[in-house]
């Protein structure tokens, strides 16, 4: 990892080098960018980024808002609205920004795709689909984002004398004697999306990728209100005895240092809580391990970040985004972004020798198509979503809630689902 | 119940005059009051110890003893260098973001609303009563009614995200308020005073500018001290109309207090916290009892 | 004190020599600096409160379109479960507020009132929060009643080992946290305003009262609290208004959880607005806001200016 570092910034300097001669014609022009990534392994990403951007003549300013998205998208989505468009924007591609591209607010990116042949570059292909409207391209996937992924501690399996899960039910049947060891089972953020996507994870894992195609894909009502549903409802229902009942964290950062501190068991999250591991200084497969798929089912929901530029009056600042945007997909950059996040690139040519256990892992559930899913963003509008978000952290939250009240509620959310 | 209220308010107590100094009344009364300030008191103290303390401290002892180290580097973090995502700048951009917004806020809402207060008492047109009454309203209004056409309206006017677009809305959310401060205040001025000027001939703007100012300094202070704290104190304006390079302080903070990079560093949030809250503290504290009339002027109304 | 300024036309000026205007250039200089407060409102209030209502009534996502649909935001909203959560949230912060500020506010104004020493520091103490914003209150109230960090630990420090409090992650009781930061922030103000109530009471009524031997308590609940009435009414109103837009404080506090159990509508209305593009949702929202506060103020408005015109003409 450390001797490639040297390598990959060396070649990030020389790529830029080669973006720098595409710049120089243009003038240095400072683009703001804005996302919510604030968390050690993040804030590690976006330097990346910005490291290169800024090695391209260009200045990027950052403009992060903490907080998770639920914060950070009405601060970004009210400025582009309000007319005071910000240089680019993370947001989750899919139909996020949809009603905002389709008013022509969004800046095109088509003839830079199709001159660098994003097509063939991207995989899979959904996630280049997920940035188009109308066969043209509108923003660039910076990577491949699975929440599948359960993460467990084995510091505290250690202390607790039992062996490491290899799956949820090995992980359900461990938590009395995690519980003996005065460990906490399962560590949780507050924050209401992190309750929806590990029931996304449950789901998957319990329920199979056939059935979530089903469900989230083809909205089959009778698989909606199926047999199988109602059991992963009652599996989720006894979930929440795992996690610290006095749970005061907010961010799942903070869960996540739960379980590298060894207080906790596992948390399921996505690939992201990969960084901070990174950043605690532990080694998959020596203090921590990974399941995707809760071991069971592996596949992936191939949600991610992208990046969208808002239509600029200034055509140097237009030229700047042009120049940002191909930053951000070429190869060098990929690579040491991904890796810092721990998410993976969205280009399948690139040589990933340093990724780490899991990301490897992940890498192989990528190659077979059958055990991709597109992710909640693309299936779903933010209004849908968080509605689904609010039920389902009040049934996590509320031991009262029957798991066939809440199936019947979700069920009926997916079926006025637009 | 009108101003008269207010100006009367911190004059003389009215209740039955006390007798002994230690009688069971006595006893009631003061135990009374001091377990309600230790109360009061409390947040403050255990902001101002945690932010004085070192981690590993905050981690081992408990929230109200004092610290063993006394540490001044949580403050410097706090001020100089916590971090937002990439940006390790601590509070001092908020802080003067906050400055930015608050001086050109103050003035101008002050400079509207006095001069509305003056029209309104002397110089009543048809309908003059009418918008008034309908601004007291819009005292009460729920800002949520107002958050998106607002957007709208400054993106019109190329304001939105920009300085002079968040202190424009510091200006109409500001105005009932003030209006109303005014308009009480020139009430109570002798009617006779302004008749006089009238006959020597002064008009609208002399009179405003030669007798109502410099007799109503006082409740400039008031008005100041109201908008100084309300304007610093300020989250949902900032961060919907300011834009991210103008956050003020209060939008900062809670920024800075929801990323953690690896630990939550308790001490530093307290600093930060204080730091936010140290400017109106320090008003509060010198204005003393103006700050009192201005609120109770401000809110209880004739 | 409005009777005084009544007939001030001020025709005055008008015979010292310029000549007869138009009706709507007299006056000129008033209206043109009334400008700003006519723009604001009616661009701003009436406005604005119109164009959301109107809004409401559309299926607009993230902008607005004129799309009608009748009531059927209207419907989504009474149906989320969300919203009813907030409502009854805002049901018992409004209660609580109200209570405890109202009576705690009277009572620490009683105490203030007995010619006690150190007044002003009294008052300094109660009143100080206020001028914080509920931004820094909700950080600071988050670490007091942190259960692992705050108050609770302490009290198992002193031995109650199996003390546990943590009402911010209990969905029973989150709410009453909130209820805990925002009287520790208002209820100084509202003792001001009883304060100076109480001292605009008059002198002779204690003489009198002192006179007949009623006792101080009686004189208090029989005498003293129907005649600040006013003062009631207006504190009620004036805390009434705050708690319909309580949004910083939850934000900072709770951000609404655990679960979805200390949410309330202001931030309902914000999470739809921007972040979740329903806008037509939110703006239900806000309108069912608007009138609960029309509901509020109207009665009193009504109240306050009938008593003007007796008064007047009495």
């Amino acid at each position: 990892m450390k001797l490639n570092r040297k390598l990959i910034v060396s070649a990030i300097a020389a790529a830029t080098a080669s973006l720098g001669g595409l710049a120089s014609s243009a003038n240095a022009t400072e683009l703001e960018v804005t996302h919510w990534w604030t968390s050690g392994g993040e804030a590690a990403a976006v330097k990346v980024f910005a490291d290169a951007f800024n090695a391209g003549g260009d200045t990027w300013k950052d403009g992060a808002i903490a907080g998770s998205g639920g914060t950070a998208r009405p601060v970004i989505i009210s400025r582009i609205i309000g007319g005071d468009p910000m240089g680019a924007t993370q947001l989750n591609h899919g139909r996020q920004a949809e009603e905002l591209v389709e008013e022509g607010l969004m800046l095109d990116l088509t003839e830079l795709a199709e001159k660098e042949g994003w097509k063939d570059l991207v995989r899979p292909s959904s996630l280049l689909d997920a940035c188009t409207l109308d066969g043209k391209v509108y923003c660039v996937p910076v990577n491949i984002h699975s929440f599948q992924w359960m993460w467990t501690s084995l510091d505290a399996y250690k202390k607790a004398g039992v062996d490491a899960p290899a799956d949820w039910n090995e992980f359900v049947a461990s938590a009395p004697k995690l519980r003996e060891a005065g460990i906490t089972p399962l560590a949780v953020g507050a924050q209401t999306w992190q309750t929806n996507g590990m029931f996304g994870v449950i789901r998957m894992g319990l329920g199979g990728i056939d059935l979530f195609r089903k469900t989230d894909v083809e909205r089959d009502p009778e698989a909606i209100r199926g047999e199988t549903m109602a059991s992963i409802f009652k599996a989720f229902g006894e979930a929440r005895s795992l996690d610290d009942e006095n749970n005061s964290i907010q961010n799942w950062n903070d869960a996540t240092s739960q379980v590298i501190n060894g207080t906790h068991g596992a948390q399921i999250m996505g690939d992201w809580a990969q960084g901070e591991f990174q950043v605690a200084g532990q080694t998959a497969g020596v203090e921590y391990d990974c399941l995707p798929g809760l071991g069971i089912a592996p596949a992936l929901d191939t949600g991610g970040d992208a990046f969208y530029f808002p239509v600029q009056d200034d055509p140097e600042k237009t030229a700047a985004q042009l120049r940002m945007a191909s930053m951000m997909i070429s190869k060098p950059v990929q690579v040491d972004f991904n890796l810092k996040k721990g998410s993976l690139p969205v280009r399948g040519d690139v040589d990933l020798a340093a990724a780490n256990e899991c990301m490897k892992k992940g890498l192989e559930i990528l190659k077979d198509p059958a055990n991709i899913v597109p992710g909640g963003d693309q299936l779903f509008s933010q209004d849908t979503l968080g509605q689904l978000e609010d039920l389902l952290a009040e049934f996590w939250t509320n031991p009262d809630m029957t798991p066939e009240d809440a199936h019947d509620a979700w069920a009926t959310l997916y079926e006025e689902a637009d | 119940m009108d101003n008269t209220l207010s100006n009367t308010a911190l004059t003389e107590p009215h209740g039955p005059r006390p007798k002994r100094l230690i009688s069971t009344r006595n006893i009631v009364l003061y135990g009374f009051l001091i377990v309600a300030a230790l109360y009061w008191l409390l947040p403050l103290y255990v902001m101002i110890i945690t932010s004085l303390k070192g981690l590993p401290e905050i981690r081992m002892g408990n929230v109200f003893s004092p610290p063993v180290e006394i540490t001044f580097a949580p403050w410097a973090k706090a001020w100089d260098s916590a971090c937002t995502g990439l940006y390790c700048e601590g509070l001092k951009v908020g802080f003067w973001n906050s400055v930015k917004i608050l001086i050109p806020s103050t003035i101008i809402s002050i400079t509207i609303a006095s001069v509305n207060g003056y029209a309104l008492s002397f110089w009543r047109f048809k309908g003059s009563e009418i918008f008034f009454t309908i601004l007291l309203f819009g005292a009460f209004i729920p800002y949520q009614v107002m958050l998106y056409p607002l957007v709208i309206i400054l993106r019109e006017l190329h304001l939105f995200s920009s300085l002079g677009g968040v202190v424009l809305i510091h200006t109409i959310f500001g105005m009932p308020i003030l209006t109303l401060l005014f308009r009480n205040y020139f009430a109570s001025v002798p009617e006779e005073l302004f008749k006089a000027a009238r006959v020597d001939g002064a008009g609208f703007w002399r009179i405003f500018l030669q007798i109502m100012l410099p007799m109503s300094l006082p409740i400039f202070v008031v008005a100041i001290i109201l908008q100084v704290t309300g304007i610093w104190n300020d989250f949902l304006f900032g961060i919907i109309y300011a834009g991210t390079h103008n956050f003020p302080m209060t939008v900062q903070l809670n920024n800075i207090v929801n990323s953690t990079q690896g630990v939550k560093e308790y001490n530093v949030n307290m600093a930060a916290t204080l730091l936010t809250g140290l400017l109106p503290l320090i008003v509060y504290f010198i204005s003393g009892k103006l700050f009192v009339r201005g609120i109770a002027a401000g809110a209880v109304k004739g | 004190m409005s009777n005084n300024l009544t007939n001030q036309q001020a025709p005055a000026s008008e015979a010292t020599g310029r000549q007869r205007r138009h009706p709507l250039l007299r006056n000129l200089s008033a209206k043109i600096a009334a400008i700003p407060m006519v723009l604001v409102t009616l661009v701003g209030f009436v406005g604005c409160s119109v164009w959301s209502i109107v809004y409401s009534f559309t299926s607009s996502k993230s902008l607005p379109r004129e799309t009608f649909v009748g009531l059927k935001q209207y419907d989504r909203l009474f149906d989320s479960s969300r919203w009813q959560a907030s409502v009854e949230n805002v049901a018992i912060y409004g209660v609580c507020s109200l209570v405890f500020s109202l009576g705690v506010g009277f009572l620490l104004a009683v105490a203030m009132d007995q010619k006690i020493r150190f007044e002003n520091t009294f008052r300094t103490i109660f009143l100080y929060p206020f001028a914080l914003s509920f931004i820094v209150t909700g950080l600071v109230w988050q670490w007091l009643l942190n259960g692992d960090f705050g108050i609770a630990q302490v009290i198992r420090d002193i031995g109650f080992t199996n003390f546990e409090f943590n009402i911010l992650s209990d969905r029973e009781y989150s709410i009453y946290a909130i209820v805990i930061a925002g009287l520790w922030q208002g209820t100084g103000f509202v003792m001001a305003l009883m304060l100076a109530g109480l001292r605009g009471i008059d002198q002779d009524i204690w003489k009198a009262a002192r006179v007949d031997g009623i006792p101080a308590w009686r004189t208090y609940l029989f005498i003293v609290i129907p005649m600040m009435k006013p003062v009631f009414i207006t504190t009620l109103v004036i805390i009434a208004s705050g708690i319909v837009k309580v949004f910083d404080l939850v934000v900072a506090l709770t951000d609404g959880g655990p679960g979805v159990s200390s949410e309330l509508p202001a931030k309902y209305v914000y999470d739809w607005m921007f972040g979740r593009g329903n806008l037509g949702q939110a703006l239900a929202a806000s309108t069912v806001m608007l009138s609960t506060v029309l509901i509020i103020l109207i009665p009193w408005a009504y109240l306050e200016y009938s008593q003007k015109k007796d008064a007047t003409h009495g």
